[in-house]
């Protein structure tokens, strides 16, 4: 499968805005909900995220291609992608605090929350189905978790300006930050006349 | 059979995982488009819910402790990729309703919520009860929450046409926005009864309030396995409405719940460690949670004296 910079723009595009991670596929929606209460944190998570998926599509992509492909064991790929993606976790927080202490410091915290997230697993499984090569997956899983990252980072600012409103009772707390997504969610289908 | 008819009330109306405990969010909001979806996603989870806390239970005396989570995730995403390849078989139409959804059953936080709480500690057949019980009535959530969606974004209820032909469907219940106002109204909706319950002298505590606190509370190891909001020093849970006027049996209450919350992060602390093969490393992790968990209960009290 040849892929092209258009290609690539194209997944780019339509991963990071039009069909975003949380916004239309809600994948992710516990960190989102949870870690979205100040800015500096939720990008803290974003860059984690980041991080992550985009080491897990890669290899995601590569066991699934060179081992489970010649196997002809392609039905055990969730079993598969969910213990790989909680070990790789494990291990990219142990390879950082050992030799990017800095690193480490910055997205430390965070690492250990996204062990069995459902964005996680949802972007190695998406690159399956749409039967990415590699590079097609390793961009498909950054540009999701960037399109995380800005919808969380949104939000979090939209939180930040709301905190002291007068907000009615029952809808103080989670439904008012529901509501808030939900509208977030009406301004990205304006990008879906994008592509 | 007193028993088995105990524990799917328990599961349909008394902790029923959707109206109730409010687990399980992501799937709820995505499949629940119309309200046949809704039932599909249910009867599926209902399914492997019930096959997998058969099996953890068989099993509970020979998994060790410590690796008991990665074992449950095994056995859940074992029975997830039958019924996925059952459903592919023979319901193929919702197999393509679903999608993704259906692999993402494992990382279902009532499925793991449910083994750990119920299955891992008890006999076969309450167990097996248990997870048709909770199944069922996140089944039952689902096809509600399908049918007012189907309703008002299409004007059909299971395909037939229901409102009248001058109705113009409000489509954006069917979109993706429409999910997230659903699910703030029925979270508005808990708030409210919740409220009414404590003024009643109730015990609510049971009763969840969003998926940012219970995803991450089920089981110890939901959606993902430790809490979020101690981290970035907040006062409480975030989906967690304060009562302005806190009375000392409330304060009391409170109290009672940071201990809880600190045990339950001594726990997680530990799960941790029983993943990671690197024990040293991970002793000090875990001795950064209770630290983080001590900040947290410090940060508790400041809110309090405010």
């Amino acid at each position: 499968m040849s892929t092209t910079i258009k290609d690539l723009l194209v997944i780019l595009i339509s991963s990071s805005l039009i069909s975003n991670v949380v916004l239309s596929q809600f994948l992710g929606l516990c960190p989102f909900l949870g870690v979205s209460k100040k800015t500096d944190t939720a990008a803290g998570m974003g860059m984690a995220l980041i991080f992550v998926i985009t080491i897990s599509s890669l290899v995601a992509g590569l066991i699934y291609q060179y081992i489970l492909v010649p196997l002809h064991i392609e039905y055990l790929q969730t079993i598969v992608f969910i213990l790989v993606i909680a070990a790789l976790v494990q291990f990219v927080e142990m390879f950082l605090k050992k030799f990017i202490p800095s690193l480490y410091q910055a997205l430390g915290i965070y690492l250990p929350l996204i062990t069995t997230n459902c964005a996680v697993l949802g972007v190695a499984l998406t690159n399956v189905t749409k039967q990415y090569g590699i590079l097609n997956s390793v961009v498909n899983g950054f540009a999701t978790a960037v399109g995380f990252t800005i919808s969380i980072i949104i939000l979090a600012g939209l939180r930040e300006k709301m905190e002291y409103n007068d907000v009615p009772e029952s809808f103080k707390g989670m439904p008012i930050v529901l509501v808030t997504a939900g509208l977030m969610a009406i301004a990205f289908c304006g990008f879906s006349g994008l592509l | 059979m007193n028993e088995a008819g105990e524990r799917l009330y328990n599961g349909l109306i008394k902790e029923n995982p959707t109206f109730v405990l409010m687990l399980g969010m992501c799937p709820t909001l995505a499949v629940t488009t119309s309200a046949i979806n809704g039932l599909g996603m249910g009867l599926t989870t209902m399914v492997v819910l019930a096959l997998s806390n058969v099996m953890i239970s068989l099993l509970r005396n020979i998994i060790p402790d410590k690796v008991r989570i990665p074992a449950f995730i095994v056995v859940i995403a074992s029975f997830v990729t039958m019924v996925e390849l059952l459903l592919e078989g023979f319901i193929p139409f919702l197999y393509d309703a679903l999608g993704i959804y259906i692999p993402l059953i494992v990382v279902n936080c009532i499925i793991l919520g449910r083994a750990e709480a119920f299955a891992s500690k008890n006999p076969v057949l309450p167990s097996l009860f248990d997870g048709i019980g909770m199944g069922l009535g996140f089944s039952f959530a689902l096809t509600c929450i399908g049918a007012v969606r189907e309703l008002i974004g299409a004007g059909t209820l299971f395909g037939a046409h229901i409102m009248p032909a001058s109705y113009v469907p409000c489509t954006i219940f069917i979109m993706a926005p429409g999910a997230f106002f659903v699910l703030a109204t029925l979270t508005a909706l808990q708030n409210k009864f919740k409220a009414i319950g404590e003024k009643k002298g109730k015990d609510m505590s049971k009763v969840g309030s969003g998926c940012s606190e219970d995803c991450m509370n089920c089981g110890q190891s939901g959606c993902s396995s430790r809490k979020f909001y101690d981290e970035d020093g907040s006062d409480g849970p975030v989906g967690k409405v304060e009562p302005k006027k806190k009375s000392v049996k409330k304060s009391e209450e409170k109290a009672e719940k940071v201990e809880e919350k600190a045990e339950k992060v001594e726990e997680k602390a530990e799960a941790a460690e029983a993943k990671a093969e690197a024990a040293e490393e991970k002793a000090e992790t875990a001795e950064e949670k209770v630290d983080v968990a001590e900040s947290a209960e410090q940060n508790e009290t400041e809110g309090k004296e405010e």
